[in-house]
């Protein structure tokens, strides 16, 4: 079934926590008004990125992160006619040019600046094929998202989508237990830093924002890039009125409501 | 006679109102008017302005009232005012519309707000080819692992149905546990 949209109703950020979050494999394909772009993920990690017809062999990645010379690039573009990245790769270890890690380095900054690229596309239309892998001869990396998506997330400005996102101040936070994540790896600000301190289930969004002395917009603009994140969620605060109420009830005998709910299940149940 | 209530609640035309149809004894008592705004017009024709009501009577003794809300947002004064005293809620979500589902994660929060009952999450339309998977929709709406989130078809009465139920079936566990 089909995981497609619209930019303006599922924000890049958005879609990178539901691959993160669903750890899919796969490639996200992003028809913008100019150009397509093409993302993929392996176990729910960036794997490959390129937009539009940018060469983004290795050679190029290279020659832009300046770690081959014009003369260098021009040669390896002459010579190295048909060989894969892979094959291009070996060769520059081999030849002692470059190591292993300038080459991954090179490829996950070129790959972040392609997703940082399309945090600024608003239209456009996207769709997830799952399980497509990115071409064969390429090299992949292996990035965890947390830190593009607070990224990403850090740049949503606009006060009513925040304040659809994050309606009511009244409810609480709690750390997410998902495995993996540790939020020593994750670039926080020192603002985050302040909001993270305070996160308890006691402690309500409108009191953590008074503690930092944040207004609305900016407890709302964190929160929301720590939930995005996968590191924090909402949660009722504790010591909140219990959730069945007097009033929910025509009887307060809990065998009577008990036997009520019963004669509800029956009933629904013989429709 | 004993009365209690449930809330369907969710987005503009994610198919609260042919929920609780299909349910319903009565002819569900609607308060739809026709859409001036030709965007919302495209979806459909009329909307809920004020509730919908439905009934399903147990026995002589308990009748269940089904309450819809209206789904659009500037109809959202009527939320609060339903959602007292409920019993439980369901968010009805349309798995063919992601443009709705900021919606629907605002609607949820806005709800358990309001009341803190248990609640189930209804992925309606799942019958439609264009429909997200129940996990990918989990997780665009944030939903705890521990929430319900059902496949449902609103035209058909024994997936509405399977919706109550798990509603029902919460509460209870809700009512033994005490909100453990």
């Amino acid at each position: 079934m089909a995981l497609k949209g619209n930019l303006r109703d599922f924000t890049v950020t958005q879609l990178l926590n539901l691959v993160n979050l669903a750890s899919k494999t796969g490639t996200l394909v992003i028809e913008g008004p100019n150009e397509t772009a093409e993302v993929f993920f392996r176990d729910g990690k960036l794997a490959y990125a390129m937009i539009g017809q940018e060469n983004s062999s290795l050679a190029s990645i290279l020659h832009q992160g300046k770690k081959l010379t014009v003369s260098q690039y021009r040669s390896i573009q002459q010579r190295a006619g048909h060989v894969t990245d892979k094959e291009l790769g070996l060769l520059l270890i081999n030849a002692g040019y470059l190591s292993q890690e300038d080459i991954l380095v090179s490829l996950q900054t070129n790959f972040l600046e392609v997703v940082r690229q399309l945090f600024t596309w608003v239209e456009g239309f996207f769709r997830f094929e799952n399980d497509q892998a990115p071409p064969d001869d390429r090299i992949n990396v292996r990035l965890d998202l947390e830190n593009l998506i607070i990224e990403g997330s850090r740049q949503l400005r606009e006060w009513e989508q925040l304040q659809d996102e994050i309606p009511s101040l009244e409810m609480a936070l709690k750390f997410t237990d998902r495995p993996g994540v540790d939020l020593k790896n994750v670039n926080l600000s020192v603002e985050e830093w302040r909001v993270i301190s305070y996160i308890n289930p006691k402690n309500k969004i409108s009191q953590i924002a008074k503690a930092t002395k944040m207004d609305d917009l900016e407890i709302r603009r964190i929160v929301y890039g720590l939930i995005q994140a996968g590191l924090v969620e909402i949660t009722r605060p504790e010591g909140a009125p219990p959730a069945l109420a007097k009033d929910m009830f025509p009887t307060q005998d809990t065998t009577e409501q008990k036997s009520l709910v019963n004669r509800l299940i029956n009933r629904i149940g013989n429709i | 006679m004993q009365t209690v209530k449930m809330v369907v609640t969710g987005p503009f035309a994610s198919g609260k109102t042919k929920f609780i149809g299909s349910v319903s004894e009565i002819d569900v008592v609607a308060t739809e008017r026709k859409i001036s705004g030709a965007g919302e017009k495209e979806i459909k024709d009329a909307t809920t302005v004020a509730m919908d009501f439905g009934r399903i009577t147990v026995d002589e003794d308990l009748v269940l009232y089904l309450f819809g809300t209206p789904g659009q947002k500037r109809f959202d004064f009527m939320w609060e005012i339903l959602s007292e005293g409920m019993l439980g809620f369901i968010v009805m979500i349309d798995s063919s519309r992601p443009e709705t589902f900021r919606e629907a994660r605002s609607i949820l929060q806005t709800f358990r707000a309001y009341a803190p009952t248990p609640y189930v999450v209804a992925a309606n339309k799942q019958d439609v080819e264009d429909a997200w998977e129940i996990e990918d929709m989990r997780n665009a709406l944030r939903l705890d692992p521990m929430v319900k989130l059902l496949p449902c078809v609103a035209t058909d009465l024994k997936s509405v149905k399977s919706v109550l139920l798990e509603l029902l079936y919460s509460i209870l566990t809700e009512m033994e546990t005490g909100g453990e």
